[in-house]
């Protein structure tokens, strides 16, 4: 695949995911003020200064925003990996096994979707004590249901072809069939799902951070500030757009990028065309 | 519909074979049910499973241990596991959830009023986000892969990737503040004249509209296009058949089945989405009474909103089936 095949929207994405990643990894080089220093009044207008103005304590937007890239993109990726490592793992063992393992994972899973994610994670959420491994782990684990659904589909697909069967007959275990045999053939569109999840996480993240459930301050986060500059938005101050707007804006650009893979994919057994 | 069997034979059938729909639909009744069940156990269980403690949570660190343990015997928490979830569950089935830890409230009576607000604002939502969906969907299959098809998809995948929060005050921004054309906070109280609940509610179902309404589109889309695909459609185009006829004569009845689905599914979603907008708009439903218990860890609370909640996805999900049985020949008669 040379690069001029890749559509302009792809490129869009990727370069809006590697500005976010960039701000991630060196915020403290380009953030022009501290996480949380205080630097002026309440609420100022932006100006040259201050690029986005300043929040609801009077700390630099600018600054927040960059801080807030690493905390975010962090515990979405973390979450997002977690979640695709166990849902692919328990997915391709019912898919290789099947019987009496399959039944009983696949309908606990079932089980478990049956509650709405957001649901789910605030009934969790209000038991477990506020931590940011606690909040990846819930994160990870009610998202990996969906990874397993198809995982599973994808696996079941693979799984009855001639190659598999003739690793089996040669005496192969379950963990060469599912990392040798499986894995590299249904990757295309595994690739695809992990974008979406990934997206997925972001807003997830965000909406919990909202509801004040998620990071807690004075760590900045987007979602958080959102929440923490929501009472200005009735004296027509829109401090609290910014951080939103880099919410959609990354999970736009996913979705781009994720988009063309599937576009990629869909002609390929177990692609999800235009769903 | 089966042809109806000779009545010479009828003593002889079983009834799932003389009724094979209503069979299906009972099993999935059961099958609902049985998940509720489920349903619930994990939502308590799971809550008494995990650690952390509401006496401790409530007290503060310090809290002396004959404090601790008077608080647990107050609120019930010394009895077995085991017991207080069968208290809990007949409760429930009578329409008791019991009494919020917090405000020492009666949790029913709040959910009475809060779960009606919900639905007003939720329902309201899909009546006009499910035509809108499924006509977008319909234009964009007939514009399939041209100008038109190409805007909404853009326009829905951008839809897609907003958050409901950010959505919602955008809007606050543009219509309430800066135009005043909307009410903000979307307050509703009992004895307030239909008109003025629907002017409160304007901005939230916008929001809630404009959540599901990609989503529901681009499912709507591939749907069609599946069947689109389908050797008589080619028979219908061949045959002089303008797009339009072809689309909604032969096309959207057998796609009605998926559409269901997609519609269920999303205001399974909208079901959820309504959490959000409610902390937004600061709308006296379920989702902001459950975010405040989560807050406070007011457990009864949590666990009856979490409870309601998934009943009604569950409920919609099964509405869904149900209906995908009776308008899917195929389903029924399986085999």
């Amino acid at each position: 695949m040379r690069a001029r095949d890749i559509p302009i929207t792809a490129w869009i994405g990727m370069f809006g995911i590697g500005l976010a990643f960039f701000c991630a990894v060196f915020a403290p080089l380009i953030a022009p003020y501290g996480e949380t220093d205080v630097v002026g009044a309440v609420w100022q207008e932006a100006d040259a200064q201050f690029f986005f103005g300043l929040d609801n304590l009077g700390r630099d937007i600018l600054s927040r925003l960059i801080y807030g890239a690493r905390t975010t993109l962090f515990v979405a990726l973390a979450a997002t990996v977690i979640s695709f490592s166990l849902g692919i793992l328990l997915s391709f063992i019912a898919a290789v096994s099947g019987g009496l393992i399959d039944t009983v994972f696949s309908r606990f899973n079932d089980l478990m979707m049956s509650i709405p994610t957001l649901i789910f994670a605030l009934v969790v959420l209000a038991v477990l004590p506020q931590h940011l491994a606690v909040l990846i782990l819930v994160m990870a684990i009610l998202d990996s249901t969906r990874v397993y659904r198809l995982g599973r589909a994808v696996a079941l697909d693979v799984a009855v072809m001639e190659f598999v069967e003739a690793a089996r007959l040669r005496g192969e275990g379950t963990g060469w069939i599912i990392f040798r045999e499986i894995l590299p053939n249904t990757l295309s569109p595994l690739l695809a799902e992990f974008g979406l999840r990934f997206a997925f996480s972001i807003l997830f993240l965000s909406t919990l951070s909202f509801l004040g459930l998620g990071i807690q301050p004075p760590t900045a986060d987007w979602g958080g500030m959102v929440k923490d500059n929501k009472d200005g938005i009735i004296f027509g101050i829109s401090a609290a757009l910014v951080p939103g707007t880099a919410i959609a804006a990354l999970a736009v650009c996913v979705n781009l990028v994720v988009d063309w893979l599937l576009k990629r994919t869909s002609s390929l057994k177990g692609g999800r065309g235009d769903a | 519909m089966s042809s109806p069997p000779e009545t010479g034979s009828l003593q002889g059938l079983k009834f799932r074979e003389r009724f094979p729909l209503l069979a299906l639909i009972i099993e999935r009744l059961l099958l609902s049910l049985v998940l509720l069940l489920a349903v619930s156990v994990l939502i308590f269980g799971g809550v008494e499973a995990l650690p952390g403690d509401f006496a401790t949570t409530y007290l503060g660190q310090s809290a002396t241990p004959q404090a601790v343990a008077n608080i647990r015997s107050e609120l019930g928490l010394d009895r077995p596991v085991v017991t207080r979830y069968f208290d809990w569950l007949g409760g429930v089935v009578q329409g008791d959830f019991g009494t919020s830890w917090a405000s020492r409230n009666s949790v029913s009576e709040q959910v009475g009023n809060r779960l009606g607000n919900s639905l007003f604002l939720a329902g309201f939502a899909a009546l006009i986000a499910v035509p809108l969906a499924i006509g977008l969907g319909m234009l964009s299959v007939h514009y399939r892969n041209r100008m038109p098809d190409r805007i909404i998809n853009i326009i829905s995948l951008a839809a897609i990737s907003l958050p409901e929060f950010f959505i919602g005050y955008l809007l606050i921004l543009y219509f309430a503040v800066n135009f005043g054309i909307a009410t903000f906070p979307a307050t509703v109280f009992d004895g307030m004249s239909f008109m003025d609940r629907l002017k409160a509610i304007a901005l939230p179902t916008a929001t809630l509209v404009l959540v599901v309404l990609a989503h529901m589109m681009r499912m709507t889309r591939a749907a069609i296009l599946s069947v689109m695909s389908s050797a008589y459609m080619e028979t219908a185009e061949l045959k002089g058949l303008s797009g339009w006829r072809a689309i909604v004569k032969h096309a959207a009845p057998n796609a009605l089945a998926p559409i269901i689905n997609v519609v269920a599914l999303n205001l399974a979603y909208l079901v959820v989405g309504v959490v959000v907008v409610e902390v937004v708009f600061v709308y006296p439903g379920m989702g902001q009474y459950m975010v405040d218990a989560v807050t406070v860890r007011d457990m009864p609370v949590v666990q009856a909103c979490g409870l309601i909640f998934a009943a009604v996805y569950i409920f919609l999900n099964m509405l869904a089936d149900i209906l995908a049985i009776i308008a899917n020949p195929r389903l029924r008669h399986p085999r």
